[in-house]
């Protein structure tokens, strides 16, 4: 009896296979791949000459693509079927992610090193510190906007308006009245704080889809007023020539006008263009972290709590006795300063700023970054700046594949990891021992 | 919460509610509704499904703004007109503190930290609207120090202190529902309004709940205001019951005035024959309390119902 049932139970682990809907499957999936390919890949324009478009069919192209989305279907399917579903690889990432959240302090300390030792590293070079440059802009930006989306909870889609203003204050105040960058940045955050205002008191009453789609609008009402007041702005043309940021005063130039020492003479070392490109890399680097102590300060203030609150149940605040117009409008404010300081940093990196830099796919890409970082996570943004910002780097090498690879990645940590790459959340207090130790 | 508290205060009422009345277009939800509810009370609102019970709530609470009507709130001396009050600004002012029906709790947060968002108001006046907080200045840190106790002292009395770091989405729902209200007296209210605190309660968890309420009133000073379906904790514990149908007050009384009550016991069991004819000749005698087959027989079901659940 136990002998007959132990057989049983050997026989079951290996499942029959069925065939017949694995097939139908794979015929349907072979079919919708055939139907994309025959307009993508099976028809190609090409020049007959004197202007006119031939078009040259290729169906050996299509029954590829057809064959392959066939046979992998129905591979993918088989596997499922002879090893039922086991979710290891997805519980090694869920289990990685895990020891990530519990090293925090950890892995942050080892990122911090890693930033400022990345210019003098032997294998970094100009370009490597530019994309690091452009790197922690955006986890700047990411964390601005994880105050007003992950911990408010407030669905942003014009968050670029924010940079833009700052960026643009700036250049307005360098060419105007000649303000230097240190100077012009606190002016920078505080107008860029006042936009978010602005912003935050017609949206009060919005939440979900409709606040995202009054936020989206106020992206392109700041990029199209850019663009069409040009008295002030310079509209399509930009403004140049902004002010380059200098060390405490010292320019980094080669040589420096009447009565002003310059960087290398005043430390006495041979001239270097990298020298500037190095510093513009710690400026960021120190607004970045700045911006990180604050919001993770924050967080366990108060106001903090109340924007997670907020979040979680607005109705609930409300019978605490939270008010939550200023509970909004400071999150709005606070997200939009970072994002006027980042702005104004954005300008005086690279001398010249047009609205073409502040379109809708900055503001997408900055909340890609949030979401695919995981909501509120602070070390998700970094890492989901690195991943966003430099894959269609690294894919260059791929040239026109550059934006397919991306959205793939993007897919697979949808797939993967649906609440962002570090979903865990800090408490921020407790009763107890903290387990992280 | 105040601490000497002479018989004549006592008689003060803590909020005074005259002719509410809320309207939604046609509909009237609340007709003219008149009750008062006293410190160290309970005031149990009843009625079947519908009867106005939450709106009520949601007026003294501000989330409504009554069509007319007055609500007076007694605190430290001064009549509060809780009608004039903007919304939010109720809780702290006036000192109500409410649950919902629906568990509101900030679901992705721990417990600890839904009993210290309750006292955000005092947290933020102590960390100078966050600059001294920012600072780290010492003020902040003990005004913290203090709510965190605060918070200890509701998760002791609720029994979640060993709990107190788990999210409150994955406590079990006894559990929320006490830590809900533990929340509202976070914020130090002067009257608790609990929205059918007991529901989806089982039995012990119920009378758990009794004896949670019963050492709030005995202890903290302050009104209770319950709406509540479960009899075995309305008649168990209000010194005061409200019956609301359509919209209407149609009694107010002791638990055991109101529970004989004949219009109570034709609101909640209904008035059709029981054995189904429901001639209109006879629905009009029914009406007549001289009709004692039918009286009796309902007031024994809803008296029994009571008794059942009166242990």
């Amino acid at each position: 009896m136990t002998a007959a049932s132990g057989l049983a139970v050997s026989q079951a682990v290996k499942p029959p296979v069925f065939w017949a809907p694995l097939l139908k499957d794979a015929i349907v999936a072979g079919f919708v791949a055939v139907l994309l390919a025959l307009p993508l890949v099976g028809l190609q324009t090409y020049d007959v000459g004197g202007g006119a478009l031939g078009i040259r069919t290729h169906f050996d192209w299509v029954a590829i693509a057809g064959a392959g989305v066939f046979c992998g279907r129905l591979g993918l399917r088989l596997l499922h079927q002879l090893y039922p579903r086991r979710t290891s690889r997805n519980a090694a990432l869920t289990s990685l992610a895990a020891w990530g959240s519990r090293q925090v302090v950890p892995i942050t300390i080892a990122g911090i090193a890693f930033a400022a030792a990345l210019p003098f590293l032997p294998s970094s070079s100009r370009y490597l510190i530019d994309l690091g440059t452009t790197v922690l802009i955006y986890v700047m930006l990411g964390w601005g906007l994880n105050v007003v989306v992950g911990l408010a909870g407030l669905l942003d889609l014009g968050y670029v308006a924010f940079y833009a203003v700052g960026a643009y204050t700036f250049a307005l105040l360098a060419r105007d009245l000649g303000f230097s960058f240190w100077e012009a940045l606190p002016f920078s955050g505080l107008v860029a704080a006042s936009f978010g205002i602005i912003l935050g008191f017609p949206v009060l009453r919005l939440r979900g889809d409709y606040l995202a789609i009054v936020t989206l609008g106020f992206g392109e009402i700041i990029r199209i007023v850019l663009l069409n007041w040009a008295s002030a702005t310079g509209g399509p043309n930009g403004i140049s020539d902004i002010p380059r940021p200098t060390f405490f005063g010292l320019p980094f130039a080669r040589s420096a006008p009447e009565g002003v020492t310059t960087f290398h003479q005043f430390f006495g070392l041979e001239f270097s263009p990298e020298h500037r490109v190095i510093f513009i890399y710690f400026v960021i680097l120190a607004m970045a972290l700045l911006t990180n102590a604050f919001t993770l300060r924050i967080r366990k203030l108060p106001i903090g709590r109340a924007w997670e609150a907020l979040r979680e149940d607005e109705v609930a605040c409300r019978a605490l006795g939270i008010n939550p117009t200023t509970v909004k409008l400071s999150a709005f404010a606070i997200g939009a300063m970072f994002g006027g300081f980042a702005g104004s940093f954005f300008a005086t990196r690279q001398g010249f700023i047009s609205p073409e830099s502040f379109t809708f796919i900055e503001s997408a890409t900055i909340l890609a970054i949030v979401v695919l970082g995981g909501m509120g996570s602070q070390l998700g943004v970094v890492l989901a700046a690195i991943l966003l910002v430099s894959l269609p780097e690294f894919g260059r090498a791929f040239a026109e594949f550059r934006m397919l690879i991306f959205g793939a990645a993007m897919v697979g940590v949808m797939v993967w990891r649906p609440r962002g790459l570090i979903s865990h959340r800090a408490p921020t207090l407790r009763l107890g021992a903290d387990p992280a130790g | 919460m105040n601490s000497a508290t002479t018989a004549a205060e006592t008689a003060v009422p803590l909020l005074a509610v005259e002719h509410l009345t809320m309207r939604f277009g046609g509909l009237i939800a609340v007709d003219d509704v008149s009750f008062t509810a006293y410190r160290d009370e309970i005031t149990a609102i009843i009625g079947p499904n519908g009867a106005g019970k939450t709106t009520v709530f949601n007026c003294l609470t501000g989330f409504y703004r009554p069509s007319t009507g007055r609500l007076a709130m007694h605190k430290n001396g001064e009549i509060l007109r809780l009608e004039r009050i903007e919304g939010f600004r109720i809780a702290r002012r006036a000192g109500i503190a409410r649950t919902f029906q629906n568990i509101r709790l900030f679901a992705g947060m721990t417990g600890l930290e839904n009993l210290i968002v309750a006292q955000h108001n005092p947290l933020m006046k102590a960390s100078g609207f966050s600059l001294a907080g920012l600072l780290g200045l010492p003020r902040y840190r003990s005004a913290e120090q203090a709510a965190v106790e605060r918070a200890r002292h509701w998760l002791d009395r609720i029994g979640l202190t060993d709990r107190a770091d788990w999210l409150a989405a994955s406590l079990p729902y006894g559990a929320q529902r006490r830590l809900e209200i533990a929340r509202a007296l976070c914020t130090g209210p002067a009257l608790l309004c609990l929205d059918e605190p007991a529901a989806g309660l089982n039995p012990r968890e119920s009378a758990e709940l009794n004896e949670l309420l019963l050492s709030i009133r005995a202890e903290e000073r302050i009104g209770i205001l319950l709406i509540e379906h479960d009899m075995s904790v309305v008649m168990g514990i209000s010194d005061h019951v409200i019956v609301l149908d359509y919209g209407r007050k149609i009694a107010d009384g002791t638990p055991a005035e109101v529970r004989a009550d004949p219009e109570v016991i034709r609101a909640y069991l209904g008035e059709d024959d029981v054995d189904g004819s429901a001639a209109p000749a006879k629905a009009v005698a029914q009406q007549q309390p001289q009709e004692p087959a039918a009286v009796s027989s309902q007031g024994q079901a809803l008296g029994s119902r009571f008794r059942e659940n009166d242990g």
